[in-house]
């Protein structure tokens, strides 16, 4: 079967508010979805709901057309960037990406942490403590520990936030070569790139 | 295309990475390595300063050896839930492995972390309390087993529970007495038993209430945590 992200009539609701409703899409292998909308309309919240770590309160999301509750079984498919997600300050970013390998079970092999700690411009920093770093840095760490498992979908929520124009450089690499090898999914208020997006989904027009 | 990486998701794997990690996190913050520490050596020294020179009945220091262990267990337990929650990592466990392995990953740490504190008891109270002395070795020995294991069960769902409450620092003790009262009253009995000198088959009561303890407990954590962790 081949790879597809698609969501079903999804909707959300905090303390009885529409967050979101009726948002549904499918993207197959190779493509790209844009998530956009104003600050507060849901763009984390559904990509919380599309890693799993958030359950809707109507609708479903599966990836290569199994339903996966709850995010059971999407841990090993899929790859986060967000605001939200936190590295783990007292482990080096060698150590946080070697983590990120070991609990998927696969070897936590120094060749493949080094390439990918080399990849977003931290080699030389791999073995310091995280909390040592800057917010571009941390950033940094957060895309080796999202690809370290080579996920066929990688959801990027505000990709470029903190970065500099060499990390903004990396990001773009790392999109580009997700664009042809997988599923791309991107929430963001950056309209800049928007042609480069094969599907949208405006939250603002969703509640 | 490229071929993704060929992910095992092996279940032991994940709940071995999480207790490594844990542990390795341990060993460079001792948060609760330092709490059950100073916990365990200042309640002794005040037990020790109270009973002076006079020791007390078996039965009150069966019980007392069981209060501080159990005090000791909240000072420290907690903190493996309560950090994912308090640096914002708990998301990205969220992220990396089905609920019950960070359940059973976080259990075997907390484990690892009581049975250390239950020996380091046991010995401090052995060699400085007058007149506590264990005449049935055998029943000392699988109480200390069996009562690290439930507490460190009942421990770790408790502290799943409390870990996004804003007064965690109370509702810890507070909701895990009545859970842990069961087992409490059981292994105080037990080590009773083992200080009064009684035979190894006087105390399979107690064993067998041990264990359907714990077997209730593992088994209700691992049906609920699921609703637990996730929003």
């Amino acid at each position: 079967m081949d790879l597809a992200l698609a969501a079903k009539n999804l909707k959300k609701l905090f303390n009885w508010r529409v967050i979101f409703r009726d948002i549904s899409f499918d993207v197959p292998q190779g493509k790209t979805l844009l998530i956009t909308g104003r600050n507060g309309s849901g763009k984390s919240t559904l990509v919380k709901i599309i890693s799993g770590v958030l359950a809707p309160t109507s609708g479903s999301v599966s990836i290569s057309g199994v339903a996966a509750r709850k995010g059971d079984g999407r841990h090993d498919v899929l790859g986060l960037v967000s605001p939200y997600l936190q590295m783990y300050d007292e482990f080096s970013a060698s150590e946080n990406v070697q983590f990120a390998l070991a609990i998927r079970g696969l070897k936590p092999d120094g060749g493949r942490v080094d390439e990918l700690l080399n990849r977003v411009g931290l080699y030389e920093r791999r073995n310091d403590a995280v909390r040592t770093y800057s917010s571009g840095m941390k950033q940094r760490v957060k895309y080796a520990f999202a690809l370290a498992h080579r996920p066929p979908v990688l959801l990027l929520d505000e990709p470029m936030s903190n970065l500099d124009a060499e990390g903004i450089s990396i990001v773009r690499d790392i999109m580009s070569r997700q664009r042809n090898e997988g599923i791309l999914v991107v929430a963001t208020n950056d309209l800049t790139d928007i042609d480069h997006y094969d599907l949208r989904v405006d939250l603002n027009a969703a509640t | 295309m490229r071929q993704h990486e060929s992910v095992r998701g092996s279940w032991g794997s994940s709940v071995l990475a999480i207790l490594r990690k844990d542990w390795q996190s341990e060993l460079r913050t001792r948060y609760a390595i330092s709490a059950l520490l100073m916990f365990v050596i200042t309640t002794i020294s005040i037990i020790l300063f109270s009973l002076g020179s006079e020791g007390a009945p078996a039965e009150v220091l069966s019980g007392m050896l069981w209060v501080v262990i159990f005090f000791a267990a909240m000072s420290g337990l907690s903190r493996t839930f309560v950090m994912e929650e308090e640096r914002g990592t708990a998301m990205t466990l969220q992220l990396l492995a089905p609920p019950s392995a960070v359940y059973f990953g976080k259990l075997l740490f907390n484990l690892v972390l009581i049975a250390g504190v239950n020996l380091l008891t046991v010995a401090l109270y052995s060699l400085f309390i007058n007149g506590f002395i264990i005449k049935t070795a055998s029943i000392f020995i699988i109480t200390i087993t069996l009562g690290s294991i439930g507490f460190a069960a009942a421990a770790t769902i408790i502290a799943a529970i409390i870990a996004r409450a804003s007064t965690k620092g109370t509702l810890y003790p507070v909701l895990s007495f009545p859970i842990l009262l069961p087992l409490l009253l059981t292994v105080i009995n037990a080590t009773r038993l083992a200080a009064e000198g009684a035979f190894f088959e006087e105390a399979y009561g107690e064993f067998q209430i041990l264990i359907s303890y714990i077997v209730v407990v593992i088994a209700t954590s691992f049906i609920v945590f699921d609703f637990v962790w996730k929003d």
